[in-house]
């Protein structure tokens, strides 16, 4: 049994497991985030996620960082060359 | 929620059916289709598969009178809106080869109005609780149309869908679902949240996009277009509900009400992202014969809806046009 956030120990006493952390990046866009218990922000402020997927925002222009908020989409796509 | 009162012939033949009584029902004439007599009569057909009403007959859901009648009007709805909407999905398929290009290239082409524009920085205080009165008539069950569609996909596309209504229901919050915010935001400016309150007095327009929810929602047959509805949704919302949230703060009415926008600036940043590629372009690979499906249904969604919105911005021109007809008239009487 593993548990968002939880430290649980199995009864027969097998190391702990719990689901893995996944981010996909979108392109252009945000980092989506499942199974993570908190981000931390540049400046060291902890914000735990309260929600089953995050976008943490990659532009760096978000008004609610560290979460995206859609401005990415009036920021010009990064040269990929 | 009590039965509405009837707003012409059709609506007042199809209630008193749910009510039990002995109307016949006509079959549709092709009048009035999109008007608010027959859109009124197929919000209270519908509602009937939701929460029903407390004085309808109990089984009305499955009253012949009202399925026949419902699958004429569904029949001229869904030719019109294949009409409106083929080249909208003719211009996003040849805009690019995968179905998220498609998508945007959609949002892309087809324009609203510019109501959330006004809302942030002309709307009156009156106007701003008339646009959160009118669009209660969805916040009310918010994600519930697009709930139907569950059963209807599997894998990926169905552990993506449940994931973003389980965000729409609260995450396991009670006191965070999406429906009880907007009533929290309805209360909070005095408005009565009740459910249904305000159907009686909506807009045809605004009915329509609501009717097409269920439309979509309900029939097997049309859920990819479902869930392109609920792509297009959610990806037009993020820059939107930032901009309502500035108006209602600017014309001072309480935090609550603005809440629910702020909250559906983040959260519609990620169901954005969720809905196109974990869910649309899921269920398009595991079955690509939706993919014309998905993309009318994000046409019908943004086309409505632009619709919606331009009828609340009409009816806001009109009345400033006869107001300045009246300061007009007094100048001259006092002159
Ligand atoms: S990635 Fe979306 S706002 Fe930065
Ligand atoms: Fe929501
Ligand atoms: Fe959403």
């Amino acid at each position: 049994m593993t548990r968002r956030g939880g430290e649980d120990v199995p009864v027969d006493g097998s190391p702990a497991r719990r689901e893995p952390v996944r981010a996909r990046l979108c392109p252009d866009g945000p980092l989506l985030l499942r199974g993570a218990d908190e981000v931390v922000a540049a400046d060291g402020t902890v914000h735990p996620v309260t929600r089953p997927v995050v976008a943490v925002c990659a532009c760096g222009r978000s008004g609610r960082a560290p979460w995206c908020d859609g401005t990415h989409a009036y920021v010009k796509p990064r040269r990929t060359s | 929620m009590l039965l509405p009162a009837s707003r012409g012939p059709v609506s007042a033949a199809v209630i008193d059916a749910a009510r039990g009584g002995d109307a016949t029902v006509p079959p549709h004439d092709g009048d009035d289709l999109h008007g608010a007599d027959t859109q009124l009569a197929l919000w209270v057909v519908y509602e009937l598969s939701y929460r029903g009403f407390d004085d309808a007959a109990d089984d009305a859901e499955w009253d012949l009178r009202l399925v026949a009648w419902r699958r004429g009007v569904e029949t001229a709805i869904e030719a019109g809106l294949r009409r409106r909407t083929a080249d909208d999905v003719a211009v996003a398929r040849e805009a690019s080869d995968d179905l998220v290009g498609q998508l945007r290239a959609l949002v892309a082409h087809v324009d609203g109005p510019p109501l959330a524009r006004f809302l942030q920085r002309s709307a009156t205080r009156d106007q701003v609780l008339e646009f959160l009165t009118e669009r209660s008539v969805y916040h009310l069950k918010e994600s519930d149309p697009h709930a139907f569609v569950l059963p209807r996909v599997d894998g990926p596309a169905k552990v993506a869908l449940a994931e973003l209504l389980y965000d729409e229901y609260g995450g396991g919050r009670p006191e965070r679902l999406h429906s009880l915010l907007y009533a929290d935001a309805l209360r909070s400016c005095g408005i009565d949240a009740t459910y249904g309150a305000h159907v009686a007095n909506a807009s045809g327009p605004t009915l329509l996009s609501n009717n097409v929810m269920s439309l979509l929602g309900l029939q097997r047959r049309l859920h990819g277009a479902s869930l392109g509805h609920l792509a297009a949704f959610e990806t037009t919302s993020t820059d939107p509900c930032r901009r309502i949230a500035a108006g209602i703060e600017r014309v001072g009415l309480p935090e609550a009400a603005a809440a629910y926008f702020h909250e559906h600036v983040e959260a519609d940043a990620v169901h954005e992202q969720v809905v196109l590629t974990d869910i649309c372009a899921n269920a398009v690979d595991a079955d690509p014969s939706l993919r014309d499906d998905v993309l009318f249904g994000a046409a019908v969604c943004l086309r409505v809806d632009a619709d919606a919105g331009a009828a609340l911005m009409d009816r806001w021109t009109s009345e400033a046009a006869v107001a300045a007809h009246d300061s007009a008239d007094d100048l001259v009487r006092s002159a």
